[in-house]
C-alpha cells in the first residue's frame, strides 16, 4: 500500500484529501504545517507528499527545500496542492523540487490524474 | 454490443417532469440523426441537465417546448445535439498510447520520408488530443524537421471545434492529464483559464467533419486516431466508418481506437499490429 503525507493547515481540506486518497488505496497521515510535516519525513518517508503552500511556522517551499537537502534515502514524490494558482509559483515550486502540482480547488479525478502522472496511482 | 435502449427508466424518477417519453424520444433521436450517436444508458438521467442551458439561451420552458422548436428549426437542433453529445476528453488519456505515435512517426522519419507524416484525430472534442500529439511532436523535435507532421483535428460539433481552436481551457480541465511542466512550456495562464501557445494551436488543422456522413480529409494517413467516438454507433456505422477508415490509412500506417474499443469482430479491415501493442494496421495491403 503506497503511503502519503498530507500536509495542509486546513482540517477541513486534510479530510477532504485523506478521503479521496483512501478510496485511491494510499494509507494517509496528515501534518498541520511544515515543520510537523519534516520531522514526520524524517521519521518514515512516505511515497507522496500532498503539499500546501501558505502554511504558519513553516511554508510548503520551506518544508519542500529542506525535505530535499534532508539526508533521508528515499525521494518522495511532492505534489504541492495549493490555491496559489499563478505560472511564477509554479514555477518557482518546480524549481525548488516539486515532482507536481495541483490547483486548488481540486476534485477526485484531478488528485488521481496528478498521482498517475508521478506514477502513484 | 447491443444498442443502448433509448427509452428511459421511468422508474428512476428523474425524468424531467414537463416532458414525456415521446419528447426525450425525438431528442435523442435528434442527436442520432445527426451523429449516429445513441444515448447512452448512463447518461439519459442528464439529458434535462444538459439541456437546461440551451432551454434557457431560447427562454423556453419545457423540454417538449424545445423538442418542437428542434423539429422545426436545423440551428435549434444542432445545439441540441451538441449539447447531448458526450465530449469527454483529456489531455494524454491512455498515455502510452502517444508515446507509441510519436514511435511510429519517429520510425516514419527513419525511412526517409521525403513527404510530411500525417496524423488524423478524428472526434477530437475540444483538442486535447491533438494537442497532446502536437506537443509530443515538438518535444522530440519532430517539427524542427524541413517537413513536420501534419495534424488534422476534426469533430461533428462546430461547438467543440469552436473551443479546441480557442485553446482554452478551465483550471479543472488544464489539470486532466497534462503533466504540469507540459503546462508550463506550452500554456499561458488568462485569468482563471490557461491557454495553448499560438506556436502549438497553429500546428493543427481543425475542421468539421461527420464521420458518419462526409467524405474522410484528402490524401492518406500515416496515423487515425478515432477514440472513444464509435462506441455508442450501432454495430453496421460502426462497421461502415471503420472501413472508410481503412481505405485513407497508408499501408503501414495505424488505427489507435479507445482504450476499451476493438475492431475485432467489427470489420474485417484492420488487424492488430504486430509492431504496437493496442494498435490496428490496415489487413490488406494495397498495391
Ligand atoms: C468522448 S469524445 C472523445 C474525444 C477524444 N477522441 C478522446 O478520446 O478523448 C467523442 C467526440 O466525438 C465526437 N463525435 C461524435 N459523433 C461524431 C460523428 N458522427 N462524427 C464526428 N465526430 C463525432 C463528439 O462531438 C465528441 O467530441
Amino acid at each position: 500500500m503506497k503511503t502519503c503525507l498530507v500536509v495542509d493547515d486546513s482540517k477541513v481540506i486534510r479530510k477532504v484529501a485523506r478521503h479521496i486518497l483512501e478510496t485511491l488505496n494510499f494509507r494517509v497521515s496528515e501534518a498541520g504545517d511544515g515543520r510537523e510535516a519534516l520531522d514526520a519525513c524524517l521519521v518514515s518517508a512516505p511515497d507522496v507528499v500532498l503539499l500546501d503552500w501558505n502554511m504558519p511556522v513553516m511554508s510548503g517551499m520551506d518544508f519542500l527545500r529542506a525535505l530535499r537537502d534532508s539526508a533521508i534515502p528515499t525521494r518522495p514524490k511532492v505534489v504541492f496542492c495549493t490555491t496559489e494558482n499563478g505560472m511564477a509559483h509554479i514555477r518557482a515550486a518546480i524549481e525548488a523540487g516539486a515532482d507536481e502540482y495541483v490547483m486548488k480547488p481540486f476534485d477526485r479525478e484531478t488528485l488521481e490524474s496528478k498521482l498517475q502522472i508521478v506514477g502513484m496511482a | 454490443m447491443s444498442a443502448p435502449s433509448l427509452d428511459l427508466a421511468p422508474a428512476r424518477g428523474l425524468l424531467p417532469r414537463a416532458s414525456s417519453k415521446g419528447t426525450m424520444g425525438v431528442l435523442t433521436a435528434i442527436l442520432e440523426a445527426r451523429t449516429g450517436q445513441q444515448l447512452a444508458a448512463n447518461r439519459e438521467w442528464r439529458v434535462e441537465t444538459v439541456l437546461k442551458p440551451v432551454l434557457r439561451d431560447l427562454g423556453l420552458e419545457t423540454l417538449d417546448a424545445l423538442a418542437t422548436a428542434a423539429q422545426h428549426s436545423t440551428a435549434i437542433g444542432d445545439r441540441v445535439a451538441d449539447a447531448l453529445l458526450n465530449q469527454e476528453s483529456s489531455f494524454f488519456r491512455d498515455a502510452a498510447v502517444f508515446e507509441m505515435v510519436a514511435d511510429a512517426v519517429d520510425s516514419l522519419r527513419a525511412t526517409k520520408l521525403n513527404r510530411r507524416p500525417r496524423v488524423w484525430s478524428a472526434g477530437c472534442s475540444f483538442g486535447q488530443e491533438p494537442l497532446s500529439l502536437a506537443m509530443l511532436f515538438a518535444e522530440r523535435g519532430a517539427d524542427q524537421h524541413d517537413l513536420p507532421p501534419e495534424i488534422i483535428a476534426s469533430d461533428v460539433s462546430e461547438a467543440a471545434l469552436a473551443r479546441a481552436r480557442s485553446g482554452r481551457y478551465s483550471q479543472f480541465e488544464i489539470q486532466r492529464g497534462l503533466p504540469i511542466r507540459r503546462m508550463v512550456r506550452w500554456f499561458d495562464g488568462d485569468g482563471v483559464d490557461w491557454v495553448a501557445k499560438t506556436e502549438l494551436v497553429r500546428r493543427i488543422n481543425y475542421r468539421r467533419l461527420n464521420l458518419v456522413t462526409d467524405p474522410p480529409p484528402v490524401g492518406r494517413f500515416d496515423v487515425i486516431l478515432c477514440r472513444n467516438v464509435l462506441l455508442y454507433l450501432t454495430i453496421e456505422l460502426r462497421r461502415q466508418i471503420l472501413d472508410r477508415l481503412a481505405t485513407v490509412l497508408r499501408p503501414g500506417g495505424v488505427l489507435v481506437l479507445g482504450a476499451g474499443e476493438t475492431v475485432i469482430g467489427q470489420t474485417e479491415a484492420f488487424r492488430p499490429s504486430a509492431r504496437y501493442r493496442g494498435l490496428y494496421e490496415p489487413a490488406v495491403r494495397e498495391g
